[in-house]
């Protein structure tokens, strides 16, 4: 998941720029059409107005707060304000900062900036991407310091860092591959920075290779697998199926919520039809990895249980058969995301509830409630058990302790 | 987390509405309003002491929970199920003092088919009920109410049901009439506000609770419904045996 | 002294159903639209999930999802001898409150009204005479015509999704449905609910007698539905919780489910929960509105001004703010002038209730949606001969079940005492085994001249203004309607196999403290003719022409169906009057 999410690992924080600027609007011409339509097409690939908004704050003047594991980095104003934005930034230094993580005094930006998905387009992405920034109303909003910890305030330590996980470049197209999978696989590695959320990270946020797209746990949610995988990904799904979800945020087997919702909010319903399906047919293409063997059997006192609940309080809308209604409640027999590795994010919504997004094509937004007033720790993880275990392929039981932890660690979320 | 906070407020200071922080008026605009842990369930009444009756009183309501609703072989009588302790928690919170109704005087009487008109809220009209019936029965059998045998306190229950026995300051017949109402409402009623204990009155009439999905029994006519009753608190089922 | 905000193109007052339907339809022109709402935010997740919506004492005895009459109620009494009282405590209906209003706590039920409905003292007279109308009877005929609502009926049926079987499709007849409803352009947009076991019994029954039963047209669904503005419902799953609660699985038609979603994306749209407007502002001229001043939950007055004013709040309370706001003469019986609070009306409803053997019955009552039901319309409105029986108006009879809530609904054959252990056993015997229609008999409630909405005397709200008086009683016509409807109802039921009845006739005097539905109708009503109308066929104020007021307040009289439906069409109606022809030359649609 872009947008929002990347600020998980940490990636992003432009340099603030404090100090005394010469003044270079750019070579980039602000009245080229084409050139801003063009930026502003990739912005919302980028999904720059994720990150650079705050809650409601005016779009692109920064401020918002990125979590990520070592801190919250406040994002910046990337409006064309002299002072406060990037009005007084050269075009080479935008390029480096969005392709390179190098800020303007030359200094390290943190990764919760994706430079190292973003170094994917090319130079003329970056200065169409400008342009259409210079095409904005200036916003004068200074932004508040960040609040990482030692040693993570130190910038120069994330040298280290690029040395580690930053592989700087444009996309090399795969001539192996059909035009529309490069486009995909553009889209997913580069401006849409999928890997951000969907990929596992190394202790210091940097993409675990290994288990690219593979999903990953992040501010409280787990981001699911998106390879082809059939238990756990999108195996079932097709490209239609992947299409209609970014277009839509739901599709006949599930619906987008939390930070998805609003990466499909703010940038895949806003994608064309051709890019959404060159990432579907990308996405189709990764084989994953299935999870399934080796599962203990489960007690059947729990699957009594689980189903109890599930029949009492979660038919009403997922049914009796678990099948749902196709785009207004989500399959549970064939929903991936309640299989996932990590039950991470269906716990937290049985606990806590959540609502889909809402989309010119899917504009009901359908809720789902809390249960975590109802239900206890034992009570959630038998009904998740249940339901991972009825129909479709089986996954693990989710323990009582898991449920304890998603309890604790959400509490004081406001999200 | 906020709703739940606010009831603990309301629920301390009976203050219901344009007062907290948190009730006021809002802009909704663009989206659908979300919230995490947004709702506004009722609290668990939880066991222990009366926290409206005394300690008479709360023998008093016993004794008429089982005289109303009299325990037998197959359910529980009133006592059991929590009917006195269900009325008295009602009694302790908004419905107890009309909260929410319109209490602007002028208090004129007027036909019974317009309505309750007095400030006395069902709190107050107990309390003076069940002393005017502690007060009669101790007139008429040196005892109170809760201390008669079985059989006179069917006798003063169907006298005051009849209007045969008056009561002092004090309507017999409507109060009378009330309490029926309220304990057996305890024996409906979701557990949850302290009544219908084990969902004894559930089961006894074949109810199966706050369920919600009956699609797959809609058209098998005439068939027992299979499932035991749940409450919104669940049921034994909900628990690994 | 109210703080002014910037001006809008339109301000609607009241966030129900006909509040959302303009709103939406408003927007679409490109209006910048604010809805004010006196009640809060609602929305299933939220507001009424399924983990704690079905509570029985919560919801309907303890009146949740209403208005407390301490913010605001009327008074009472049947006559205008009698000194009104206050209803401290709502009981003969239920006046809505929040977001969504009535929408989110009704059954469903989706009725169209009869085309002679409309034209009611035209076709009355002409069939019968004007001396076979009680002398004091003031209906009359609406000035809007059911072939000029069909297109809007129509529109809001599949706006909700609706589920039923046409029984008059473009004027042929079709087995199964309701023969006699007017013409309708095209079948209901999701097939009939199926019927539980009581419904399908008395449906037999029905037949066997010689009428024609057929599903209650439902706006609890079927089936999943997605509507014209792509937002999707659920299929009822049979709670039994409808009525008094709100839907936790998007299968009931509400402004939620149908509207809001869509609408609270424009951005030309605003609404404001928790503000209670409490006037409607006009210039000097005393014809043009200004806008409302309304006061938020901290208690802050605050003055919206707009070009157009749609006041959409619940019947009763359009009255009372047209009162309060001085606009149009208020209704004086004695000299028969003045039209705000004219015509007043309610429902005439009864009921009977069937015990039967619970050996051989088990109905599983507690299996049932809002708007379920079999019933049988030969004896609504004019569909047969009134001459031999003396009275005018009907109504619709049907096993209309909802449910069976078990404080309500644990009923003992008649004659069983009220406590003790007979009480308990007749309980525990009977539960399964009876049929508690609810509304069973749905009949009219026709206009009189001295029943009649005004300004109290005495008592005052919160802000110090008078309260709404209502004055109201049943007259002998509604009594000998009911008394008739009711006998032929008991006789299907008797039909089915019951062993005992009870039959429960509605009877005078008229009582505030039983509930007898919500449809409150009339005091600002429509018509061709200022001096007996509020509104004009448009539903345009006679007085101020920037002033539209929605709802059943606007129902000359009420015939015997449900109104939502009637509310709804006559809505879209209203809204393109003025996207169609208001907005382009502001001003009287019609000459007065």
């Amino acid at each position: 998941m872009p947008s929002a999410f990347t600020r998980a690992l940490g990636f992003a924080a432009l340099l603030s720029c404090l100090a005394t600027c010469q003044v270079d609007a750019g070579a980039s011409d602000p009245q080229e059409f084409t050139q801003i339509e063009r930026g502003r097409y990739l912005s919302v690939l980028s999904d720059c107005g994720g990150c650079h908004t705050a809650p409601g704050g005016k779009p692109f003047a920064g401020g918002r707060a990125i979590e990520t594991p070592f801190g919250n980095v406040i994002s910046p104003n990337v409006t064309p304000d002299l002072e406060t934005g990037i009005g007084a930034w050269s075009d080479k230094q935008f390029d480096a900062a969005v392709r390179r993580g190098i800020g303007r005094t030359g200094a390290h930006l943190y990764p919760a900036m994706p430079y190292n998905a973003y170094t994917m387009m090319s130079h003329d992405d970056v200065l169409a991407i400008r342009a259409y920034l210079n095409s904005l109303e200036p916003v004068r909003n200074t932004r508040d310091t960040n609040t990482l910890p030692f040693p993570f305030n130190i910038r120069s330590v994330m040298a280290v860092w690029n040395a580690l996980y930053f592989r700087a470049g444009d996309y090399k197209p795969n001539p192996a591959k059909s035009a529309e999978w490069n486009r995909g696989k553009f889209i997913v590695d580069g401006p849409a920075h999928c890997g951000a959320c969907h990929t596992p990270k190394t202790q210091l946020g940097g993409d675990r290779a290994d288990q690219y797209l593979e999903g990953a746990n992040l501010q409280g949610w787990s981001a699911p697998d998106i390879t082809n995988a059939r238990a756990t990904g999108l195996g079932n799904w097709t490209t239609d199926d992947i299409a209609s979800y970014l277009k839509s945020g739901h599709n006949r087997f599930t619906a987008a919520t939390g930070p998805m919702a609003e990466a499909v909010e703010l940038s895949t319903s806003q994608m064309t039809d051709d890019d959404r399906t060159a990432i579907a047919i990308y996405l189709k293409s990764l084989p994953g990895k299935e999870h399934a063997s080796g599962l203990a059997p489960i007690d059947a006192k729990v699957m009594t249980a689980g189903g109890a609940i599930y029949r009492d309080q979660c038919s009403a809308c997922h049914g009796i058969e678990g099948k749902g209604v196709p785009y207004l409640f989500p399959s549970l027999v064939d929903s991936t995301m309640v299989r996932a590795k990590d039950p991470t994010t269906v716990i937290r919504m049985v606990l806590r509830g959540a609502r889909s997004v809402g989309t010119r094509g899917e504009p009901t937004a359908p809720g789902m409630p809390s249960y975590g007033w109802q239900l206890d720790d034992r009570q959630v993880a038998d009904v998740l058990s249940y339901v991972r275990n009825s129909g479709g392929s089986p996954a693990a039981t989710v323990d009582p302790s898991d449920v304890a932890r998603v309890r604790s660690e959400t509490t004081a979320r406001s999200d | 987390m906020i709703n739940l906070r606010r009831r603990e407020f309301l629920a301390g200071t009976a203050v219901l509405l344009f007062t907290a922080a948190t009730v006021r008026a809002a802009t909704i605009t663009g989206r659908l309003p979300w919230a995490p842990n947004a709702g506004n369930p009722p609290p668990q009444v939880r066991l222990g002491p009366w926290e409206f009756f005394s300690g008479d009183e709360g023998r008093a309501m016993d004794a008429l929970a089982d005289c109303i609703i009299p325990p037998d072989a197959e359910t529980l009588g009133g006592k059991d199920a929590g009917c006195a302790v269900f009325v008295d928690r009602q009694l302790a919170g908004p419905y107890g003092q009309q909260e929410g109704l319109y209490l602007r005087p002028p208090f004129q009487a007027g036909a019974k088919n317009q309505g309750h008109q007095s400030e006395k809220g069902p709190a107050q009209s107990y309390r003076e009920g069940l002393a005017a019936l502690d007060r009669a029965c101790r007139e008429r059998y040196g005892k109170s109410f809760a201390e008669l045998s079985g059989e006179d306190k069917i006798a003063v229950l169907t006298a005051l049901e009849k209007g045969n026995l008056k009561l002092e300051g004090v309507d017999g017949a409507s109060f009378f009439a009330q309490v029926v109402k309220d304990v057996q409402m305890g024996l409906f009623a979701d557990p949850i506000y302290g009544g219908n204990r084990d969902m004894s009155g559930w089961k006894m009439i074949g109810y199966p609770g706050a369920r919600y999905n009956y699609l797959d029994w809609v058209n098998r006519h005439n068939e027992r419904f299979p499932l035991p009753p749940v409450g919104m608190t669940g049921n034994a089922q909900w628990s690994r045996s | 002294m109210a703080r002014k905000l910037p001006k809008k193109d339109v301000v609607i007052v009241g966030f129900g159903w006909t509040g959302a339907i303009m709103a939406n339809e408003l927007t679409d022109e490109g209006l910048d639209v604010i809805a004010f709402e006196r009640g809060p935010w609602r929305d299933a997740p939220t507001e009424f999930p399924p983990g704690y919506m079905q509570d029985e004492l919560r919801y309907r005895v303890r009146h949740e999802l209403f208005l407390r009459p301490d913010q605001l109620t009327f008074t009472f009494r049947n006559n205008m001898r009698q000194t009104a009282l206050p209803i401290r405590s709502w009981g003969a209906f239920m006046p809505p409150n929040g977001v969504g209003g009535g929408g989110v706590h009704w059954n469903g039920e989706m009725w169209r009204f009869l085309p002679s409905d409309f034209v009611l003292k035209t076709h009355l007279t002409e069939r019968y005479g004007a001396a076979f109308l009680p002398a004091d009877m003031t209906i009359q005929d609406w000035g809007v015509t059911y072939d000029e609502l069909e297109p809007h009926y129509d529109r809001f049926e599949y706006l909700c999704g609706t589920s039923g079987t046409a029984g008059n499709l473009r004027g042929k007849i079709q087995e199964g449905g309701n023969p006699f409803e007017g013409p309708r352009s095209r079948p209901y947009p999701t097939p009939a609910q199926p019927q539980p076991f009581s419904h399908t019994l008395f449906g037999k029954a029905a037949r066997e007698l010689g009428y024609k039963p057929f599903p209650q047209p439902s706006g609890n669904l079927s089936q999943a539905y997605t509507n014209p503005l792509g937002l999707r419902l659920g299929p009822c799953t049979y709670c039994g919780f409808c009525e008094w609660f709100g839907c936790s699985n998007y299968s009931k038609a509400s402004p939620q489910t149908t509207i809001l979603p869509y609408l609270i994306r424009k951005p030309n749209f605003t609404l404001r929960d928790k503000s209670e407007v409490i006037r409607i502002n006009v210039d000097r001229s005393g014809q043009r509105a200004t806008g409302v001043t309304y006061v938020d939950s901290s208690g802050e007055q605050w003055e919206q001004q707009a070009d157009l004013v749609i006041l959409s709040a619940y019947a009763l309370f359009n009255v009372q703010l047209l009162l309060h706001s001085q606009i149009g003469q208020p209704y004086d019986p004695v000299t028969n002038t003045g039209v705000v609070g004219r015509n007043y009306t309610h429902q005439t409803i009864s009921s009977v209730n069937g015990f039967f053997d619970s050996k051989k019955f088990n109905f599983n009552p507690f299996i049932g949606s809002g708007s379920i039901g079999m019933c049988v319309d030969e004896f609504n409105g004019d569909n047969f001969d009134h001459g031999p029986h003396g009275f005018v108006g009907g109504g619709y009879v049907g096993q209309v079940q909802t449910g069976a809530r078990p404080i309500e609904s644990t009923l003992v054959p008649p004659g069983t005492p009220k406590w003790g252990p007979e009480w308990k056993k007749a309980v525990r015997d009977n539960y399964l085994s009876t049929v508690k229609p609810g509304t069973g008999v749905h009949g009219s409630f026709y206009s009189y001249r001295d029943v009649y909405l005004d300004l109290d005397t005495t008592y005052k709200d919160r802000f110090g203004r008078p309260l709404m008086r209502i004055t109201m009683d049943l007259k002998d016509n509604e009594i000998k309607q009911n008394k008739f409807l009711t006998d032929k109802f008991a006789e299907i039921i008797k039909a089915m196999g019951a062993e005992k009845l009870a039959v429960q006739y509605r009877t005078a005097p008229y009582d505030i403290t039983t509930y007898q539905t919500t449809h409150l109708n009339g005091g600002a009503i429509m018509g061709t003719d200022p001096k007996t109308s509020v509104l004009n066929r448009y539903l345009q104020s006679w007085d101020v022409p920037n002033l539209f007021v929605m709802g059943a307040s606007a129902f000359p009289q009420n015939p015997g169906y449900n109104p939502t439906l009637t509310v709804g069409a006559l809505a879209y109606w209203s809204a393109s009057a003025i996207r169609n022809q208001y907005l382009r030359k502001p001003g009287r649609l019609v000459d007065a």
